[in-house]
């Protein structure tokens, strides 16, 4: 029963989210427009957390499947893909690499940076 | 009997799961990246349907409901999200600045690299949302005129392949830190990455599900700067 519970409250963000792109459609998905009022009112206390929790959990992990159609969605675009497929290969790879890459190093050398300044203070 | 394989709505999500499993197996069995679940289902759907052959649109009528369960997925996010809230808090500075380096990369990356293959401005506006989630992305894509469907495909791609090599890239670049694993992964590739961010532990996904809201977000205004550049 209590999953039948979060599952109705998850949806119920889902609608939300659609409702709210039909109010303000900006060019973002239904989805995340879902996802920041789940966190909305997560935050300000309104859904607690254990109200949706295994739920939640369960879709998480087994969300990797849920890409599998559009992967196999790539049958019906090869064509169109075809006149330009060596330099879009070539784009997608170097970028994905350097954006990981990039995206990692900063973070990771701001968090050292704050981490070094953080102790200093604590050591005077 | 090809009919049957035609009309039957379990098929397409049976193979699918099947697929899955094997990739899980064969990923367990060799231990090589290569052999992600995600991709090996991806290509063991495909290799079924080119073999029947069954029709793609019959496959998505049993697939559909799959890919339904994604909205509620993604919206489920924002539990992990709330639950390292702190870590958002405390990291502030890092994450935004981390996350829109990573866009001016993925932005400027296709520039430089459109620029160098002479694509023409309808393939360059096509890639710029690459990185990014498909349903912004095709927005986005069709926003600036591009080819609608060739950015979803190569947005799926960039998902796959930021899974596939995901660990990999982290390593090469000796990146150690779990927030920033996460973040790299979810800037990079979107929810795929952001899945296995998951995979890494629950500190990864939520940066990474932060990251994939942020980067979208940036790619929304920063594409339509990019477009008029060339």
């Amino acid at each position: 029963m209590k999953h039948i519970r979060q599952f109705l409250i998850i949806l119920l963000f889902c609608f939300l989210g659609e409702l709210l792109k039909y109010l303000i459609p900006l060019p973002i998905p239904t989805s995340i427009y879902g996802l920041v009022l789940m966190l909305t009112a997560l935050l300000t206390g309104i859904l607690k957390v254990d109200q949706v929790d295994e739920t939640a959990v369960f879709l998480i992990d087994i969300m990797p499947v849920m890409f599998i159609p559009a992967g196999v969605g790539l049958l019906t675009s090869i064509e169109a893909l075809r006149p330009n497929l060596a330099a879009i290969a070539v784009i997608t790879i170097l970028t994905t690499v350097l954006v990981m890459g990039i995206t990692g190093i900063t973070a990771q050398f701001i968090m050292e940076r704050k981490k070094d300044r953080d102790d200093k203070e604590v050591a005077q | 009997m090809n009919d049957f394989f035609i009309s039957s709505l379990f098929f397409g999500v049976l193979v699918s799961l099947g697929g899955y499993e094997l990739g899980i197996f064969l990923k367990r069995k060799t231990g090589l990246a290569i052999m992600n679940p995600l991709l090996v289902s991806i290509l063991f759907v495909i290799g079924i349907l080119l073999l029947f052959p069954v029709d793609y649109n019959t496959y998505e009528a049993g697939g559909k409901y799959l890919s339904y369960l994604l909205t509620p997925a993604t919206v489920c996010l924002a539990v992990p999200l709330y639950k390292q809230i702190h870590l958002l808090k405390q990291y502030r500075t890092a994450i935004s600045l981390s996350v829109l380096a990573g866009t001016l990369t993925s932005l400027a990356g296709v520039l430089l690299l459109s620029i160098l293959f002479h694509l023409p401005h309808s393939m360059y506006v096509t890639l710029l949302p690459k990185s990014i989630t498909t349903a912004i992305g095709m927005g986005v894509s069709e926003e600036l005129e591009g080819i609608v469907n060739i950015t979803v495909a190569v947005i799926v791609v960039t998902g796959v392949l930021g899974s596939v090599l995901g660990e990999w890239i982290l390593k090469l670049f000796r990146i150690e830190n779990k927030i920033a694993k996460g973040l790299a992964l979810g800037t990079a590739a979107h929810a795929i990455g952001t899945s296995k961010a998951m995979e890494l532990g629950e500190i990864e996904g939520a940066m990474s599900s932060l990251a994939i809201v942020t980067a979208g977000l940036l790619t929304v205004i920063g594409a339509s700067i990019f477009s008029m550049i060339y």
